[in-house]
């Protein structure tokens, strides 16, 4: 096989596993603060998916352009729903929890069968079926637009908890719950904006995807497991992780789809997580905790 | 405790007594009729066939009017949901026959058919399936299970005869092919006839490579990289109707259009297929069970669905979901019975002249399959389909090698 055709396939496979990784990379984000599994993280994306069609049907918004009002959107979302419920259950244990998101996906999955039926959904950009050709490289240009916004999201997000005051001290949260509680952090609060801004990059994510993949209600479960299948690759809690696993899966499958039968693509992104869990059980670039 | 003190007047009491006989009289006419013949109708409403389970629901609806009109007794049909499962199809199959169903008609899928063809059998309930192309669920001795639908044998045979047909009439043939296939039960039985049943008809062209891919994915692009590396003049496909779309996407743009698209199942004829990709839309030509613009039924069928869903073009989802409808009334009309084994009966004895599908109608053999239905091939053309051959039942002439897809405006 030409060595052109691996190219191609790469290039997919990294552009689409950037914006799989800023999905994942909310998850991330979430359970690496609050240490809560966001179940109902597919269903989210899902959430953002339909905003995004819903925009481009009835006022010609380009998902693009409408990735910050839907971020800001979700965001609200995920604010108010850790502010009013999840929190709640912060000192519950584990699978109180784990049924509380459960139960948030299947009311989200089947609110938006209600409303939008089961039949697939898409925006047709006036860009939807454009490619670049680089030699003999030819380049979606619906997933170049989605890598590069994906890549420029998590930049700013590694910025802003790396510089902004609330970023740090929401890593503070994060490194010493105690130690934040002692110098008169409003926990509660910053876990509430944490996961709104895990819901933000999903919200973003979905705005993007929804761009060269079809939005259905089902949608959302399969993405859940997707994000959880990068964020254990990648090291659960670790941001640069869930990039690296989101880019990991995305070429695995590509590739192996082309060397294998692309209906087996997805059992190499589990044997991908299997060695992970067996070799590097905190992940590629987790923290191995004691 | 509070009681409840009803006056009765004169007034009052005749009108509970004019109420009474009224009540009395419909009855007496609900008696004579007969109750309604208590149909389960299972489709994929639901999951990554939703999209053709609710077309075929049309067809559903436009029976009880038409069937009326044709004057078969009343079906009370009783939706249900396979929700594109197997193990759904079977669940919902017994839920139906708990609830009273006495005939079942579904489900457009061979894997969850075969699953609702074990449940019938089981309980002895007759189950006529609307489409379902597998081979073996009529070869399993079932005494309960009748399909009016071509098996995949049947479809392939035509299928060859008229691709030689549209070569001969273009002038050019391609001399190699790239088969992809769905892997669900439909696309693996499709895939394994193409090979057993190519060679008897001496095909210009060979298939090269052969793609399975999961029909529920979301993202194609590398099964039509690896197809188009194939370097083949010729797509052969056995789809549905979301990986259809999802392909033809990727074709434009990974920038490749072969001479032709050959669709071997259903999903590029579809109303949703045309409308979502318009001008891309057209050039593939689908080798499948069709109708027969000809006959008066089929032509009632049409100007039914012209009215009641207009801009939607009649197609095999709608025309073998009323046909086996049809099958359920006309056994219904015979014997008058709601018993599930003298419906068995009559369906066997099935005899229908007057139907919409090509051929000289509905009757089934002793396996309880219709073995003289005949297919079309048609072309997508400007939002609709042309019939293209055999030639005996065309009205127009194939457009062979298909137009490049970057010269479309």
């Amino acid at each position: 096989m030409p060595l052109d055709i691996y190219l191609n396939v790469i290039v997919s496979g990294v552009l689409t596993g950037l914006v799989y990784g800023l999905m994942a990379l909310g998850l991330s984000v979430i359970f690496g603060v609050i240490r809560v599994v966001n179940f109902a993280h597919g269903e989210m994306m899902a959430v953002a998916m339909y905003i995004a069609v819903v925009l481009f049907s009835s006022f010609g918004l380009d998902p693009l352009l409408m990735m910050v009002p839907i971020a800001i959107v979700l965001f609200a979302f995920g604010y108010l729903l850790q502010a009013r419920l999840i929190n709640l259950f912060i000192d519950r244990p584990e699978h109180t929890q784990f049924m509380l998101l459960v139960a948030v996906a299947i009311i989200i999955v089947n609110t938006l069968l209600m409303i939008f039926g089961p039949d697939a959904q898409s925006v047709q950009t006036s860009y939807a079926y454009d490619s670049f050709q680089v030699g003999p490289l030819i380049v979606d240009a619906t997933k170049a637009y989605a890598g590069i916004a994906a890549v420029a999201v998590s930049a700013a997000l590694f910025a802003f908890f790396r510089f902004a005051p609330i970023g740090q001290a929401i890593r503070a949260c994060a490194d010493n719950h105690t130690g934040a509680l002692v110098v008169g952090l409003n926990v509660n609060r910053l876990y509430a904006l944490t996961f709104g801004i895990g819901a933000a990059c999903v919200g973003a994510a979905g705005a993007m995807i929804v761009l060269f993949i079809d939005v259905t209600p089902a949608l959302g479960p399969a993405y859940t497991l997707l994000a959880f299948v990068i964020v254990i690759t990648g090291g659960l809690g670790s941001m640069p992780g869930a990039l690296l696993g989101g880019v990991l899966i995305g070429v695995t499958e590509a590739v192996a789809g082309l060397l294998f039968s692309p209906s087996a693509k997805s059992m190499f992104s589990f044997a991908l997580l299997v060695l992970v869990l067996l070799f590097r059980p905190q992940g590629l670039l987790g923290t191995a905790q004691r | 405790m509070s009681s409840i003190h009803i006056r009765i007047n004169r007034r009052r009491f005749l009108q509970g007594a004019s109420a009474a006989v009224v009540s009395a009289g419909s009855l007496g006419r609900a008696f004579a009729q007969g109750a309604a013949l208590k149909v389960g109708v299972l489709l994929p409403r639901s999951g990554y066939q939703a999209g053709i389970g609710q077309d075929c629901q049309r067809g559903v609806d436009l029976a009880t009017g038409l069937l009326k009109e044709l004057g078969y007794p009343n079906l009370q049909i009783v939706n249900g949901d396979t929700e594109s499962n197997v193990d759904t199809a079977r669940a919902q199959a017994e839920k139906l026959i708990g609830e009273g169903a006495q005939l079942l008609v579904g489900a457009f899928d061979s894997g969850q058919s075969s699953a609702i063809a074990q449940v019938a059998e089981q309980k002895g309930v007759p189950f006529v399936i609307n489409i379902a192309a597998a081979p073996p669920i009529t070869e399993q001795g079932y005494k309960f299970v009748f399909r009016n639908f071509p098996t995949a044998p049947m479809i392939l045979g035509d299928a060859f005869a008229n691709q030689k047909e549209i070569f001969e009439a273009a002038g050019t043939a391609p001399k190699t092919a790239v088969m992809m296939h769905a892997n669900d039960t439909f696309g693996t039985a499709m895939q394994q006839g193409i090979g057993a049943v190519m060679p008897k008809f001496n095909m210009p062209y060979k298939i090269v490579e052969t793609i399975a891919y999961d029909p529920t994915a979301r993202d194609l692009s590398v099964e039509v990289t690896k197809a188009k590396a194939a370097g083949a003049e010729l797509l052969v496909m056995v789809s549905r109707l979301n990986d259809a779309i999802l392909i033809t996407r990727e074709l434009v743009k990974q920038r490749w259009t072969p001479q032709g698209i050959f669709s071997m199942g259903p999903g590029w004829y579809e109303d949703q297929y045309l409308k979502t990709l318009g001008k891309l839309a057209d050039g593939p030509i689908s080798f499948a069970p069709w109708y027969d613009p000809n006959k008066k039924v089929a032509k009632m069928l049409e100007a039914a669905l012209a009215k009641k869903y207009p801009g939607i073009n009649l197609n095999t989802n709608h025309v073998y979901t009323f046909e086996a409808l049809l099958v359920a009334a006309d056994a219904y009309k015979r014997t008058g019975s709601n018993d599930p084994k003298t419906l068995a009966e009559a369906i066997r004895t099935t005899n229908i002249t007057d139907n919409v599908s090509p051929g000289p109608g509905i009757s089934f053999n002793a396996k309880g399959q219709n073995d003289k239905l005949k297919d079309s091939a048609f072309q997508n053309r400007g939002g609709k389909c042309v019939v293209v051959a055999p030639k005996e039942a065309a009205n127009a002439k194939a457009e062979f090698p298909m137009k490049p897809y970057n010269q479309r405006a």
